[in-house]
């Protein structure tokens, strides 16, 4: 297992604890049908510490803190707090032990006030009435006592992310919290924010309460906890103290095994660009936008892949290619076309499929049969359509077509598409879209929640349909699958572009530092401004090869 | 499913943002009385201009008050019911089970128990809407349909079975009684022996001025201090003005003697479900926004995750939220036969259910808009009953009221709001030159018309509980 | 698997009509009635010629406006305006059908054409202000209710009101009778046995039958009745296939208003007095085309059986009330049969889908192999355990 090139492992041992830990997790497993989210965890965390606990997507960071929380329960495993073994069953529970979570979504009513939003289910002591005024003291002096100064009577509707979040972290401090448990807490935040966060959680520390808080960003991370723990594939590889680490050690404890070989083959990318989009950018939820000013193209041929981390702009680049997002600003281009004011049928009667990230939500009708929903997407065009007809035996034929080649296990065609397993109805999906024979896709995990055997087999489609001329724009959390099936990778962060990189020669150091707004070269922040120049400095058409991965080897 | 979708809204028709709105800055109290003021300004003109006594007679307003209330406790009913995230369209069923209940209680047991089983009635209606909602995770619409047939079913048929008619029940024996609004002498009078219409005067209009210079100018630190005194000077002016009524009745002056008439139209033989039915809604708003309870059912209405994640019970508040608007829809029924039938009719109800829930939207979900609305409808009703010449005259007040918009968005820059307005305006006055008298059928829909005209151009304000219709399972949050 | 579903879906409305005739015995017997002379006479009213013909009369209008509302249904759109759209397309229909000066046939044609048009129109108001301004279709359809029956008797006494004939005061509110040409023909030669007098067959079932087919073929064999459901059944998945939801909001309503328009038709094409008239007019077809529509699951073939079984409890109320016996009940039963059957279709859906979730937990136990799934329990992205 090739972890760090450049240091020796550094020391399992956690940080010398002085007292009873706050919290003691020891072998936790927590299994989901199909899938084991926890497995084997340790986790002993100090009191009146800071805590980070990092990992990618699906290192099962989150429901450990669920399970901490009283919003799962695991299936083995024991949790000691403040040294006393407890069942921790419901959220409540929990709350009762002096844990608080600080969701990554915040469960805060937007039309109440901040005050209603804090008092909730922990209303102050008085017959009938809200005692407002109690309330709002109390409010008050938590907010003096830890620096976290928000106007009880505003709606919540009306705060910025920032304050949002000071509302969740009073809340759990109201109802007596001294475990807070924070889920990516800076993810919405910006650089001011952030800053003024770990000041909070500073000040809480100074008041002996204890804080874990689990985030992807390394150098935020370094900055701010007393010890790291790195978790990966479910269960925690490793318990370190920030001092003696850097970001790329982090990066590859959370990342690091084995590089996949990239297989010898003929590139079959042409010249041609089948899409190409330019400064697009779409409206986020606060006040940066989702994505700030893409520059991409994919040519026939091509499998162009997109490394991030989730939320950092994926979901809005497919929607605005396909057509289901408010682009702001730029263009889109099919060829020579410019599509960006198309609709999404027009779109996809021109060529273009997509298959959607959440296949349940947007790729698939779950009640309807399997003839129904391979036409999805195609209900305008033979063989589902005939003239202003379905055509019903066009339909069942080609979905049989699709079971046959795309090994989709079910009896017959009439099954409820609900009643396939998740990786069958990946499968479905992957073959109603190829099959079709589009000129351009646009793929989002394509093979998330499929087993090994059926992945193989969807990545040898994609193989083949490439070499037949189709262009593929793929986003994947899967590293694996982004750097065997690219032919150039990008990388997104905040919205923007920040690398453009060959993965044959791309470390997955770098690439995890790009994923995270890390430099590669210097280990400190990214510069996202120059990166991004950077990567859209490469001319079209010419070999997308950033010089700078190849130049550091 | 819910009533008005504002994921779905497109633009605001006023795009570019309101310039601060000095109307909105006053108190609520001081807003309210700007408005009342303004609108028996413009009924007062529009008598003058077209010779139209009843606009402001004291019998057309004490109708009006009688015909709103049962409008008006449908929408409360509907308000209780969506602000725990249920859509109730069953209003209207639970409100003829109030009718039947309330008919029948009477007849057996007395006036006050027919009061008491109407209520009970309606929330028997709403204890159904609530198993199939809640329980049984039913669309709320079809449940809320379900409810509204078998409630013309189960009252027809046991009418028929007690009372052997298929169509009315006998005629209530009793009533409950009456009331006069307590005036100013009623209330501080005996303390200094009777106080004279002078003396009343003076206290109105010290207690107008006082209002106008707190809201102004009095900013104590301590918080509870100012509503209380802006309370109590409301207070002390409602009371003065409801002494002074008959008073300025008999002055004769313009715009004076108007408000007499009205507020003695308002205020004078009040039957007790009247009473009733109008403290509902402020104990509805202190409940909903005062206490714990209230706050509990808000919010599973707003968010039940995150409601459920503090450890709200959201299937027992959504269940007693639904129980009680069946209770209030109940009561607007009891209303129904005890201030107009004095029995129980089949098709007594008319709709009223559905305006209800429409005056609700209109007033944004909150008992005081909600009563604004309902008013609307209960004056609008209160008209037709009278010739067509007066009818007509409405569409003076339109013009006029079209003009009072057209200056309210001018001063909040909303340019498109005002030609809007500006257009009403000009039409109402042509229609008004071009007919002798305003059909009645016509007449019968302005009410209907006007709130899709609301919700068609105002959506965009409207703020519905944000998770209203949406069905609720437990554990979604895990 | 297929005959599973066949089973389940036969399983509710089962359950519903034993429900409803449990809680009608139930009502009957603690009301002091008995139940055995009730089901007796409504058993008996099965046999009798004359009643099936009424029957089948009162089921076409009931028919064609359950359909007009289970299209809407389909896309999750709630027209509660199908009396109102009626009642217009009504006078517009027979009042400017009469004036129409077309050979008889045409007349026909244009009638009905008048009627779809005017039904349409006004429930595109409700579909426009859905997709385009957020407003509820509930309210809107409701609130132009109310506008419409103002409207009609306004229209009928300004514009479409008969000629009084000349020295005499006719008071009637009514439109003229259409002539004979602009009539559909008699069916009664097809009765086996002969009707009694005063009953005859109406043709307007005949038109109730083209209407059902039409909705067939328009929502499960056409290209917009394949998107129409999926709107209704995932709205994301749709658009993410390219549906306008607008658009398609807008056509639902349209299609469902003209449907709906042709409702009143019945005593104007179809039988006498052949013209609008306020009394004939059947009222509240609107709420029971609803009913009726979720008793038949917005299926044809399943809206035709709930429309004869509602058609034949209201025919059997005047037998029933000359037997002396209390005809309220099938109002109740009418209430309760819809309850029960959404109440079932709850339960049954939610067997249906536990049992789903126990093959597919088998499947991965037997064959792990055979594919992976998400943990349920509404996890924010699918597929992410963590």
């Amino acid at each position: 297992m090739a972890i760090s090139r450049c240091r020796p492992p550094p020391s399992p041992e956690p940080v010398a604890l002085a007292a009873t830990p706050a919290v003691e997790l020891r072998r936790i497993t927590k299994r989901f049908p199909g899938v084991v989210a926890n497995r084997e965890v340790e986790l002993t965390v100090a009191p009146g510490t800071i805590h980070a606990l990092v990992g990618e997507n699906g290192a099962g960071k989150s429901t450990l803190m669920k399970i901490l929380y009283g919003m799962q329960r695991p299936d083995e495993g024991t949790i000691a707090v403040n040294g006393n073994e407890v069942s921790l069953r419901r959220p409540t529970d929990s709350i009762g032990v002096g844990i608080g979570m600080v969701h990554q979504h915040f469960m805060l009513a937007d039309n109440l006030t901040v005050l209603e939003n804090i008092v909730l289910g922990a209303e102050p002591r008085f017959p009938v009435l809200l005692a407002r005024r109690r309330a709002r003291d109390h409010i008050v002096e938590l907010g003096r006592t830890y620096g976290l100064s928000v106007d009880p009577d505003a709606l919540v509707e009306e705060l910025g992310v920032g304050e949002r979040q000071r509302v969740e972290i009073l809340k759990v401090l109201y109802r007596g919290a001294r475990i807070i448990i924070l889920d990516e807490p800076t993810a919405v935040l910006v650089p001011r924010e952030v800053d003024d966060l770990f000041r909070n959680l500073r000040e809480l520390r100074r008041e002996g309460l204890t804080v874990v808080f689990i985030s992807h960003k390394l150098d935020e991370v370094l900055a701010v906890a007393d010890t790291i723990t790195v978790m990966r594939a479910g269960t925690t590889v490793a318990t370190v103290d920030p001092a003696q680490v850097t970001a790329r050690d982090l990066a590859n404890l959370m990342v690091g095994h084995e590089l996949p070989s990239p297989e010898t083959r003929t590139s079959t990318v042409t010249d041609t660009v089948e899409l190409s989009v330019r400064g697009v950018r779409v409206a986020g939820a606060g006040s940066r936008p989702a994505l700030d000013g893409i520059d991409l193209d994919v040519r026939r041929g091509e499998i162009v892949g997109v490394a991030g981390v989730e939320g950092n702009g994926q979901s809005e680049l497919i929607a605005a290619v396909m057509g289901l997002a408010d682009v702001i600003d730029g263009e889109v281009h099919l060829g020579d076309v410019d599509i960006t004011s198309w609709s999404t049928r027009h779109r996809r009667q021109e060529g273009m499929a997509c298959v959607p990230e959440d296949r349940q939500r947007d790729g698939l009708l779950l009640d309807a049969p399997l003839w129904e929903n391979a036409a999805l997407g195609q209900q305008t065009e033979a063989p589902f359509a005939n003239g202003l007809f379905f055509d019903r035996i066009g339909a069942r034929r080609r979905t049989d077509e699709i079971v046959e080649s795309f090994g989709v296990r079910t009896p017959n065609s009439d099954v409820r598409a609900g009643a396939l397993s998740g990786g069958n109805q990946q499968k479905l999906l992957m073959g109603r879209e190829l099959t079709a024979e589009p000129r351009m896709l646009v793929a989002a995990h394509p093979t998330r929640g499929v087993d090994v055997g059926a992945q193989a087999a969807i990545w040898d489609q994609l193989r083949q349909a490439r070499a037949d001329g189709l262009a593929v724009l793929l986003v994947s959390a899967d590293l694996d699958e982004l750097i065997g099936l690219s032919d150039t990778l990008v990388v997104l962060f905040g919205g923007r572009m920040v690398a453009r990189l060959d993965p044959a020669t791309t470390s997955l150091e770098d690439l995890g530092c790009y994923m995270t707004g890390t430099d590669p070269a210097g280990g400190g922040d990214l510069d996202v401004d120059a990166a991004s120049a950077a990567a859209a400095d490469v001319a079209p058409g010419a070999d997308p090869v950033a010089p700078t991965a190849a130049e550091r080897r | 499913m819910t009533l008005v979708d504002p994921g779905l809204t497109a633009a605001p028709i006023d795009a570019r943002p309101v310039r601060r709105d000095p109307i909105a800055r006053l108190s609520p109290t001081l807003r309210y009385g700007l408005y009342a003021s303004v609108l028996v300004l413009i009924l007062t003109t529009a008598e003058q201009l077209t010779d139209q006594t009843r606009l402001t007679s004291a019998n057309t307003w004490s109708s009006a008050l009688e015909l709103t209330l049962p409008i008006a406790l449908a929408g409360l009913g509907g308000l209780w019911a969506e602000r725990a995230g249920i859509v109730n369209i069953g209003l209207e069923g639970m409100m003829v089970l109030g009718t039947w209940m309330g008919a029948w209680g009477c007849i057996e047991y007395g006036a006050w128990a027919g009061v008491v089983l109407g209520v009970v009635g309606g929330a028997l209606g709403g204890l159904l809407h609530a198993i199939a909602t809640v329980g049984f995770g039913v669309d709320h619409i079809i449940s809320g349909v379900a409810v509204n047939i078998l409630g013309g079913g189960v009252t027809q048929f046991a009418n028929l079975e007690l009372f052997d008619s298929t169509n009315q029940s006998p005629r209530i024996p009793e009533n409950v009684g009456q009331v006069r609004v307590p005036g100013l002498n009623d209330v501080v009078g005996g303390l200094a022996g009777d106080l004279t219409d002078t003396s009343v005067l003076v206290w109105l209009a010290v207690s107008i001025l006082g209002l106008i210079a707190v809201t102004w100018r009095f900013h104590p630190s301590r918080p509870f201090v100012r509503p209380a005194v802006i309370t109590g000077l409301a207070a002390v002016a409602g009371l003065s003005l409801i002494e002074l009524a008959p008073y300025l009745d008999g002055q004769q002056r313009f715009f004076v003697s108007e408000v007499g008439r009205i507020v003695s139209g308002l205020t004078d033989e009040l039957s007790l479900v009247v009473v009733l039915g109008v403290l509902a809604f402020p104990i509805s708003g202190l409940v909903l926004w005062r206490t714990k309870f209230g706050l509990r059912l808000r919010s599973v209405g707003e968010d039940p995750v995150a409601a459920e994640s503090v450890g709200v019970n959201v299937y027992l508040m959504k269940v007693v939220a639904v129980v009680v608007s069946g209770a209030m829809a109940g009561l607007g029924g009891v209303s129904l036969v005890y201030l107009f039938a004095g029995q129980f009719r089949t098709g007594q109800t008319n709709g009223r259910g559905y305006i209800g829930l429409a005056a609700m939207i209109f007033g944004n979900w909150r008992p005081a808009g909600l009563a604004l609305g309902a008013g609307l409808f209960g004056f609008t009703d209160a008209l037709t009953l009278q010739s067509g010449q007066t009818t007509r005259a409405l569409l003076v007040v339109v013009a006029l009221g079209s003009v009072a918009l057209v200056a309210r968005a001018l001063i909040t820059g909303r340019w498109r709001s005002a030609l809007i307005a500006v257009g009403a305006a000009v039409g109402a006055i042509v229609w008004f030159n071009l007919v002798d008298e305003l059909p009645g059928e016509i007449v019968v829909f302005l009410p209907h018309l006007t709130t899709l005209l609301v919700l068609t151009f105002a959506s965009q304000r409207l703020r519905p509980p944000a998770a209203d219709g949406k069905p609720y399972r437990r554990g979604e949050s895990g | 698997m297929r005959s599973d579903r066949v089973a389940l879906s036969l399983v509710a409305p089962a359950l519903a009509v034993a429900l409803a005739l449990a809680v009608s015995t139930l009502v009957l017997i603690v009301s002091g009635n008995s139940p055995e002379e009730v089901f007796g006479l409504l058993g008996e009213q099965l046999t009798r010629v004359g009643e099936l013909t009424k029957t089948v009369n009162r089921a076409g209008p009931y028919y064609i406006s359950a359909v007009a509302v289970a299209v809407g249904f389909k896309m999750n759109l709630f027209n509660i305006g199908v009396e109102g759209q009626y009642r217009l397309a009504g006078v517009v229909a027979a009042g400017a059908g009469v004036a129409l000066p077309l050979p008889g046939p045409l007349r026909l044609l244009g009638v009905i054409a008048l009627a779809v048009g005017v039904g349409a129109g006004w429930a595109g108001i409700a579909g426009a202000l859905r997709a385009y301004r957020g407003v509820s279709e509930v309210i809107s359809t409701i609130m132009l209710n109310a506008i419409a029956f103002g409207l009609t008797p306004f229209l009928l006494t300004r514009y479409f009101q008969e000629e009084a004939a000349s020295g005499t005061i006719d008071f009637a509110t009514r439109t003229a009778a259409l002539p004979g040409g602009g009539r559909l023909p008699s069916l009664d030669a097809l009765v086996p046995g002969g009707l009694p007098s005063g009953v005859h067959l109406n043709a307007f079932v005949i038109l109730a039958g083209l209407v059902g087919v039409g909705y067939w073929v328009l929502v499960w064999r056409s290209r917009f009745g394949f998107d129409l459901r999926a709107s209704g059944a995932n709205p994301h998945a749709a658009r993410t296939s390219g549906v306008d939801a607008k658009r398609m909001t807008v056509f639902a309503m349209l299609i469902s208003g003209g449907v709906a328009g042709l409702v009143g038709l019945s005593s104007i094409i179809g039988a006498a007095p052949y013209r609008y008239t306020d009394e004939s007019f059947l009222a509240g077809l609107g709420f029971t085309g609803i009913a009726i529509a979720l008793l038949g699951r917005n299926n044809p073939v399943g809206i035709a059986f709930g429309a004869l079984l509602w058609a034949f409890m209201d025919i059997a109320r005047t037998p029933m009330s000359r037997a002396d016996l209390p005809r309220e009940i099938t109002t109740i039963m009418q209430g309760i049969t819809v309850l029960s059957v959404v109440v079932a279709y709850q339960v049954v859906s939610r067997i249906a889908r536990r049992r789903d979730a126990a093959a597919i937990a088998r499947q991965v136990d037997d064959d792990p192999e055979g594919g992976t799934s998400e943990p349920s329990g509404g996890a924010a992205r699918v597929g992410s355990p963590a």
